[in-house]
């Protein structure tokens, strides 16, 4: 992907994690990392997002609102699960709260490795997104003018 | 390490709210209130802190007992009392802000007072 | 004429990059009552210690708070080599102390950070962030994370800083201090920082200690409390007052850890200056057996890492009580009669770290 023809804002919620890897979310929003510069912008409200980056596992007080949240992002849309609680529940994963990565509520298009997930490899996993997020809208194109 | 003194005193439940009351009278501040499941009793052991000495008070109860609320005397000890409750299904009689056992939404009740983990028991339908 | 309505407030909200949930009991622009329910981030990871072994449960107390995460770890080292007489070599005590101080300033600014984006001041919030970089190239570079540090073990530490790198830090921190009273100046005599704190989310001193405030929420209400005090690690051998504001609000709050990040620099620097040569851990064997409460002063204030041993490798009952648990009482006080807009303000002068909150 050599330019990005869109702004992608994103929708970060923190499900169940110890929040070092939110913190890490924010750090890429901050002058080190600033991924506002490729217009990317954090959202408070999901029916602006396009991306939906999600930290942490799920239990089960998160469960219905991941789903409602997720529900709510317009389509097309991409999640990216960040950390390894959120791929599969991390060091978490037997704690009897805890029922696994984001994917056992809500289908995940990129994962995004580390305790805590480095800034580098956040943005690597959202620029990896970015594209699945391109395919999906050509697909949705195709289909509507097929239709 | 050098080991601070802790003292921990033994109580009878019907003498806790007079002792705690003492505590508050000279000053203490309530530390936290932690509670353990021994076979089938719970430990339940009170913190007070008063120029950094760590004073505790210790309950052992058979379970289900009710146990009276120290919230009258430390308004703030009902978060600790509503957790204990929502952890191990201690019954606290008299919180003056009772959750009911809503304080903290769990898979299942009463979890720490018969731990298992995930993938031991089966898991609800995703 | 009024009519009560209840405002929910959170999980997903914008000025908490963690889920909190308020009941918001709301009469015209007033709270009556605020109601915290909380329960998104609980783990059980308490339970755990049944799973882990002694030394492997070092790793899952460090993420009980990827912000705290250092301390929790090390008070929780603390706590298990006082139950089995574990004799900490000095050096490793120093550099606990010195990674210690490092998360608080890197805790502090973070949270200075999101205190002034949840002021609506957006500029300062980056600029605050823009700073805390700075503590966590040092971090990563002498632990290898940058906010899970990982380095802290039963039985002292897993990694040296050499002298060299030590007088590097130390230097660093120079021109660091120069540039965070740049930005300390703003959250202090800034017009419209002070309009949006002075009288906002009052708690008195008498309520602060009653209600078991901890950290810079019973400092800020003019309690001199620091666990520091105690002494462990290396704290014993620096020099050290804890800081204590009088005005019981939302400002004084914010002096405290403001005024908190300068006595961590001059720790850090005594440190560094007395740490000792020698070993930096020593074998650990046994079973951990008895009971310990250890205690050690975090960025929100006071943690107590319960630990109980049954004579066995895995530990028979660890309870954490965070300082955020403890502060949320208090948090609850505050708001009663604050106006709905001051909300968000109030619940950030707690500086809440949930993930530590529900464990």
């Amino acid at each position: 992907m050599a330019y990005l023809k869109k702004s992608p804002w994103l929708l970060h919620y923190d499900a169940s994690s110890c929040n070092g890897c939110d913190i890490e979310v924010l750090a890429c929003l901050t002058p080190l990392y600033d991924v506002e510069r490729f217009g990317i912008i954090n959202t408070g409200n999901p029916k602006h997002a396009d991306v939906f980056v999600i930290t942490g596992g799920i239990n089960e007080m998160n469960r219905q609102v991941v789903k409602n949240i997720y529900a709510q992002i317009p389509d097309p849309k991409v999640v990216v699960a960040v950390g390894v609680c959120a791929t599969s529940g991390g060091v978490f994963r037997e704690c009897y709260n805890i029922a696994g990565g984001v994917d056992q509520v809500i289908p995940v298009d990129v994962y995004v490795p580390g305790c805590a997930a480095r800034p580098e490899s956040i943005i690597d996993g959202i620029v990896t997104a970015l594209g699945i997020l391109e395919e999906k809208r050509t697909k949705m194109k195709e289909q509507e003018g097929s239709a | 390490m050098k080991e601070e003194e802790e003292p921990i005193t033994t109580i009878a439940p019907d003498d806790l709210l007079d002792k705690v009351r003492a505590y508050d009278d000279a000053g203490f501040r309530l530390v936290q209130i932690s509670c353990t499941k021994i076979e089938e009793t719970f430990e339940i052991t009170y913190c007070f802190d008063q120029d950094y000495r760590l004073d505790s008070l210790r309950l052992h109860v058979p379970i289900g007992t009710t146990i009276p609320s120290i919230s009258g005397i430390y308004w703030g000890a009902f978060i600790y009392e509503n957790e204990m409750h929502d952890f191990f299904g201690v019954e606290v009689a008299g919180i003056n802000v009772d959750y009911k056992g809503n304080l903290l939404k769990t898979a299942k009740k009463y979890p720490f007072s018969n731990v298992t983990f995930r993938g031991e028991v089966t898991c609800r339908k995703k | 004429m009024s009519k009560e309505i209840v405002i929910p407030f959170g999980p997903q909200h914008p000025v908490l990059p963690e889920p909190i949930h308020l009941d918001l009991v709301i009469e015209d622009e007033k709270v009556k009552e605020a109601l915290p329910s909380i329960g998104y981030v609980h783990r059980g990871l308490e339970t755990l210690v049944e799973k882990r072994e002694f030394p492997e449960y070092v790793y899952i107390a460090e993420r009980i708070c990827g912000i705290c995460s250092f301390i929790h770890g090390a008070t929780y080292c603390q706590a298990v080599e006082t139950l089995m007489n574990v004799e900490v070599p000095e050096r490793a005590l120093y550099l606990r102390t010195i990674w210690s101080e490092y998360s608080r300033l890197h805790s502090h600014l973070l949270w200075l950070g999101l205190f002034a984006d949840g002021m609506g001041f957006e500029n300062l919030f980056m600029d605050a962030w823009r700073l805390r970089e700075h503590v966590l190239d040092d971090l990563e570079a002498t632990t290898g994370g940058r906010v899970i540090q990982g380095s802290c073990k039963v039985g002292g530490v897993r990694r040296d800083i050499d002298a060299a790198k030590l007088d590097e830090m130390s230097n660093g921190l120079d021109g660091f201090r120069g540039e965070l009273a740049d930005l300390v100046d703003v959250f202090l005599n800034d017009s419209s920082v002070r309009s949006r704190l002075k009288n906002v989310g009052v708690l008195s001193k008498h309520d602060a200690y009653a209600d078991g405030a901890v950290g810079p929420v019973l400092r800020a209400s003019g309690v001199a409390s620091d666990a520091r005090m105690l002494g462990y690690a290396a704290y014993g051998n620096l020099h050290f007052k804890p800081v204590v504001e009088e005005g019981c609000d939302c400002y004084a709050r914010c002096a405290v850890r403001a005024k908190e990040m300068y006595a961590s620099i001059d720790l850090i620097k005594e440190a560094v200056q007395k740490i000792p040569d020698g070993p930096i851990e020593v074998k650990v064997t046994g079973k951990p057996d008895g009971e310990y409460f250890a205690r050690a002063e975090q960025p929100r204030g006071e943690v107590v890492h319960y630990v109980k041993g049954n004579g066995t490798r895995h530990l028979a009952r660890h309870r954490v009580r965070t300082p955020t648990i403890t502060n949320v009482p208090p948090m609850v006080k505050m708001l009663a009669g604050c106006e709905l807009a001051d909300v968000p303000v109030i619940v950030l002068s707690i500086d809440p770290c949930i993930g530590c909150c529900e464990r």
